[in-house]
């Protein structure tokens, strides 16, 4: 069951990791007139750290054998 | 396009779902379930994606940029959460058999039925909106393709719902989803409420919405334009667009941002339909591992073209087009009729998915919380009479369902209009934020009641209904405007969207930041006000506790009832259905171990099973109450803690008395080998005394033999040694019948057999007249005899004869061993203590120490190293001391030869006992 | 030459009536009455044959017996026991400590005479 806490507890710090850089204090600091890749950074900025969270969520939870 | 052709295009999809349905559950009833994949559950959790996301959201994206995203982020975050939170609740869900939002409050707060039915009135009237956004939806999306290829599209002037309701196209679809939801859910009645079928079709339609999204994504990015970065690049060079790209567009303010993602991650988990697709219909927990990135993958999948779609959409229609509309309309511009087909159908399933599983999950709750509770009250109804219920339930749930979808219809016709579709939306996700303080209060504090539970929900429901749904009403035209901007009564400060003068929120923040403070801030107030009652306090303990508990099927930890099988069975027949009720019941006996269900004990546990099996159908709060009527409970009273305590003392009093006995026996067979040992003794002594006995016998006999075979063989033996001859013959005789008569005494006096006579006698009698029998003795060998007696009488109880035969051994003994010519024997009695004491004294030799005892012993006589072998048989003393001491009295000698003193005191005693009444 | 016979009993009548039988048989008699006076007598008298009780103050006839045997000095000594005590443990226990002969009492004086006549080579 150990695991499974370590798992929950990381997945619990992904989320606090999320609401901090998924919410507004942090997303007011994004240049909202640059472009990345001609996206513009907000747009490409809150994909990326949505599709990072995801990530690391895979990572956390499909890993074999801590 | 024909609206023919859209119809039937449209059933033949709803046929594509209900067929796959259909086959999941005939697969289901096989045992070969479809569903038991974590990826088909991750599918189904995405029934959160409804027209909201499919067409709603590029509405709003195209009025704040990413301001959509909220919705999508707080569900992606809350799966963080969830390892834990959801884990719990499915547990807590499978243990108690929770087939509902309102069971699982209901349970939590010790069964309660009326939080059961405030919970399903608030979901009922919560999510009323969010049907109406579906309706919305399909209706418009229907009017807007039946125009094809013109575009006419309805702006936020109400124009096509001004229609009257017999021709309105929203009315029919409310009733086709209706049907349709009928039939997809409510075909049977399931104790566990699970519908495979249903969560088969809806990940297939998860798929679908995906799908199509996604090719109108495509569409719009690379063949309208020229990429995402095409779009994007355009929309830069419009300053209306432009601030769309940024964060100043993204709901105006952080506070908007931040009660969106609260309150979608509350509503991902507290929505009617998600509670039913994540917790009731799961299969296993270990899917819910997957799910708990597959579900956030897929949001990102479907909203990364939602922007650019929106934009795009600007740029081509401006504000000419309700951006609600774009995915629809854009493929309609450029004449892709199929691809806007697709479209069309996207949307149906994504609305049809929804009505589908909210539906059925509300009416579920709206039967087993609200309408059975109410029924089973009410007696006149005789349902307790009636022997098969089930076909109740279904109707109830059927007729429900319909109510629903209607009044969906009519919130739609009252306020859809004034709204967009996600606006209208987030007053759902608002209300069910509602159940989020009970229920995670209920998860993790002990201390939430029942009363605090109602409190919270009661204040936030109407500070909710107050600041979201009355003002909806009012932006509609139904009430006055007035109300809106003036508060009620005209008090400024109870504006609805403006309280106590909170100013600077958007509508959801604020509706949100007092129903919020008004719930959690009730539940604590009134939980804390009083302890939780028995019932509350146990309930708490196992949902808070759920983890820590194991949770058997079947356990039974505060059922103390006892029912028999025959009562229970016709309960479970009546509202499972027969068959159901019955392969329940033949499972869990197999599981005990029984035979045959006939044979199932009546205890606690069985109740609780049927208890668990009539939640499934019932709910929780009804099935407790069914039980409670058939069930003997009897609550842990005085009387049954004192039973218990009796039997407890029972039970300790025979362990107690099995160790007394077993000490006894254990004491008793020592003694008895004590016994044994001693028997062995006397055996042994037996054998000697006999031999001995024997020997004694046989000494004077070999004499008699001797001398009388030699006088009869030689008559020539001179007269003087004739007569000597047959002197010694005669005095051997009389030594023998001595020796034999006294063995014989003695015998019987050891044994028991001699008779006693009881006389009273006075002792200085009797012992005058022994020392008058032997006085002739005496004067023979002149001994002088010296007799002293007492003035006053000593009365004694014993037998004459005897007493003379102790005082004549005690007197031939003394005149035996006391020198002649000086020989003197004082014979004397006194008083001592209570006693008289005769004693007889010689002035012989005196026995030595070590023969005092010794004389006492049979046929063991004094004097054997000393002088010849006396005259006498050795039992004399013996028989004396068993005489003296069978009347109580004792026998002994004093005397000490070596320390100089002459003779010996032989002296006994007898208790004196006074003269009684003769 | 007469043979002489050493009588050992504490029981005085009976040691009269041997006594009286044995000199009627024309044996030269002895007497002892303890086990103490017994071996004192037999070194003194060295008779051929010793009429041995078994019951006996001081030292009883077994002590006695196996005394007798013990000492190489009276190795022609025939012993006969007499004695009231007729178990078969204590006829074997005589026999096993070189008693030529036992008798229990009381006895049939032609029987004893027979057997002092065998025992004496008459």
């Amino acid at each position: 069951m150990n695991r499974q806490r370590l798992t929950g507890s990381r997945l619990a710090a992904i989320f606090l990791l999320g609401s901090v850089l998924l919410n507004y204090p942090l997303l007011s600091l994004i240049d909202s007139q640059a472009d990345v890749l001609g996206v513009p950074a907000l747009y490409a900025y809150v994909f990326a750290a949505w599709g990072g969270l995801i990530a690391l969520m895979v990572a956390v939870i499909e890993r074999r054998g801590g | 396009m024909s609206q023919a052709a859209i119809i039937a295009v449209s059933f033949a999809y709803l046929a594509v779902l209900f067929a796959i349905a259909y086959w999941a559950d005939r697969r289901a009833d096989a045992g070969r379930s479809v569903i038991n994949r974590s990826s088909i559950y991750a599918l189904s959790l995405a029934v959160y994606c409804t027209t909201w996301t499919y067409y709603g959201s590029v509405g709003r994206a195209a009025i704040s940029g990413i301001g959509f995203l909220p919705i999508y982020l707080g569900p992606t975050l809350m799966m963080g959460l969830c390892w834990f939170v959801m884990l719990k609740m499915l547990r807590i869900a499978k243990a108690h058999r929770l087939t509902s939002i309102a069971d699982f409050v209901a349970a939590r707060y010790g069964k309660s039925q009326l939080l059961g039915g405030l919970v399903t009135v608030i979901a009922v009237l919560g999510v009323v909106p969010y049907i109406a956004l579906q309706l919305k939806a399909v209706s418009g999306s229907l009017n807007i393709l039946l125009h094809y290829p013109e575009i006419v599209v309805p702006t936020r002037a109400a124009a096509l719902s001004a229609a009257p309701w017999h021709v309105d196209s929203a009315l029919y679809v409310a009733l086709t989803l209706a049907v349709f939801t009928i039939l997809f859910g409510t075909r049977h009645l399931d104790a566990s409420e699970r519908h495979e079928g249903m969560v088969a079709a809806i990940a297939f339609e998860s798929l679908v919405k995906l799908l199509a999204f996604t090719a109108v994504g495509l569409f719009v990015s690379f063949g309208i334009y020229d990429g995402i970065g095409d779009i994007f690049a355009r929309a830069r060079l419009e300053p209306d667009l432009a601030q769309l790209l940024g964060a100043g567009g993204a709901g105006g303010s952080a506070s908007g941002w931040a009660a969106l993602t609260f309150v979608s991650m509350m509503s991902v988990l507290l929505l009617p339909r998600q509670f039913q697709i994540a917790i009731v219909e799961n299969v296993g927990e270990n899917h819910l591992r997957r799910a708990l990135w597959m579900f956030p993958l897929y949001l990102l999948a479907i909203n990364i073209f939602v922007l650019p779609i929106a934009l795009g959409g600007l740029l081509v229609f401006g504000n000419s087009v309700d951006a609600d509309t774009f995915v629809l309309t854009l493929p309609m511009a450029h004449h892709q009729q199929g691809l806007a087909l697709l479209v069309f159908i996207g949307g149906l399933s994504a609305a049809t998915g929804m009505v589908i599983v909210e539906t059925i999950a509300l009416s579920t709750m709206v039967c087993n919380d609200l309408v059975m509770p109410l029924a089973l009250r009410l007696p006149w109804l005789g349902l307790n009479q009636r022997a098969d219920l089930s076909w109740l339930l279904l109707l109830i749930r059927r007729c429900a369902i319909v109510i629903i979808v209607l009044l969906g219809y009519a919130y739609f016709r009252l306020a859809g209009e004034a709204y967009a579709l996600v606006a209208i939306g987030l007053i759902s996700f608002a209300a069910v934020a509602q159940f989020a303080p009970v229920i995670f209060g209920g998860l993790y504090w002990k201390g939430g009641t029942r009363h605090g539970a109602l409190a919270g929900l009661s204040a936030g429901f109407l500070v909710w209904a107050y600041t979201l749904v009355l003002p909806s009403f009012a932006k509609s035209g139904w009430l006055s405007r007035d109300f809106l901007e003036q508060g009620a009564f005209g008090i400024g400060l109870l504006k609805p969207q403006q309280l106590f003068g909170l100013t600077g929120l958007d509508e959801i923040a604020h509706c949100l930041f007092w129903s919020m403070l008004a719930n959690v801030g009730a539940y604590l107030a009134v939980s804390l006000a009083r302890a939780p009652d028995a019932r509350e306090a146990g309930q708490a303990l196992l949902f808070v506790d759920a983890h820590r508990l194991a949770q058997v099927p079947g356990r039974a930890p505060f059922w103390r009832g006892r029912a028999e099988i025959e009562q229970l069975a016709p309960l479970l027949n009546r509202f499972l259905g027969r068959e159901r009720a019955q392969a329940a019941l033949e499972s869990y006996a197999r599981r005990k171990g029984v035979a045959a269900v006939e044979e199932l004990p009546a205890d606690a546990e069985l109740v609780a099973y049927a208890e668990n099996l009539l939640a499934g159908a019932l709910g929780s709060a009804s099935a407790r109450l069914m039980m409670a009527s058939v069930v003997e409970e009897e609550p842990l009273g005085l009387e049954e803690v004192l039973n218990i305590l009796d039997e407890a003392h029972q039970v300790r009093a025979y362990s107690h008395e099995l160790e007394q006995r077993s000490q006894e026996l254990s004491l008793a067979t020592q003694e008895l080998r004590a016994a044994n040992l001693r028997l062995q003794e006397l055996d042994r002594l037996k054998d000697d005394f006999i031999s001995t006995v024997s020997h004694e016998l046989r000494t004077p006999l070999t004499s008699i033999r001797a001398f009388s075979e030699m006088l009869r063989e030689d008559p020539k033996i001179d007269l003087v040694d004739r007569r000597k001859f047959l002197g010694i013959i005669v005095a051997e005789t009389q030594r023998l019948t001595r020796l034999i008569d006294q063995v014989l005494d003695l015998a019987k006096i050891e044994s028991g057999n001699a008779e006693w006579r009881a006389d009273q006698l006075d002792l200085r009698e009797v012992v005058q007249a022994a020392t008058e029998a032997t006085a002739q003795l005496f004067k023979e060998r002149r001994i002088a005899l010296d007799l002293q007696l007492p003035q006053r009488p000593a009365p004694v109880v014993a037998d004459r004869d005897r007493l003379i035969q102790v005082m004549m051994n005690l007197l031939s003994n003394a005149a035996k061993f006391c020198a002649g010519d000086e020989g003197r024997v004082v014979v004397s009695v006194r008083e001592d203590d209570a006693a008289g004491v005769v004693s007889v004294a010689d002035n012989g030799p005196g026995i030595e120490r070590g023969d005092q005892a010794v004389i006492f012993e049979k046929f063991r006589q004094g004097g054997d190293s000393t002088t010849g072998k006396p005259h006498g048989t050795g039992l004399g003393l013996p028989i004396s001391r068993q005489i003296i001491e069978h009347f109580g009295g004792q026998l002994h000698v004093d005397s000490a030869p070596e320390s100089g003193r002459r003779g010996a005191d032989f002296w006994f005693s007898l208790p004196l006992k006074a003269a009684s009444v003769n | 030459m007469a043979k002489s016979i050493l009588i050992v009993d504490d029981e005085p009548n009976i040691v009269v009536s041997l006594e009286f039988l044995l000199k009627r048989e024309g044996y030269q008699v002895a007497v002892a009455g303890d086990g103490e006076e017994a071996m004192n007598r037999l070194r003194q008298v060295r008779p051929d044959l010793v009429l041995l009780d078994v019951m006996l103050p001081l030292k009883n006839g077994f002590a006695v017996c196996q005394e007798i045997r013990a000492d190489a000095q009276l190795a022609g000594v025939k012993i006969l026991m007499l004695s009231a005590k007729g178990r078969d443990t204590e006829v074997q226990k005589g026999m096993a400590l070189g008693a030529d002969a036992y008798m229990t009492k009381p006895f049939a004086t032609k029987d004893l005479v027979a057997k002092l006549r065998e025992l004496l080579g008459e």
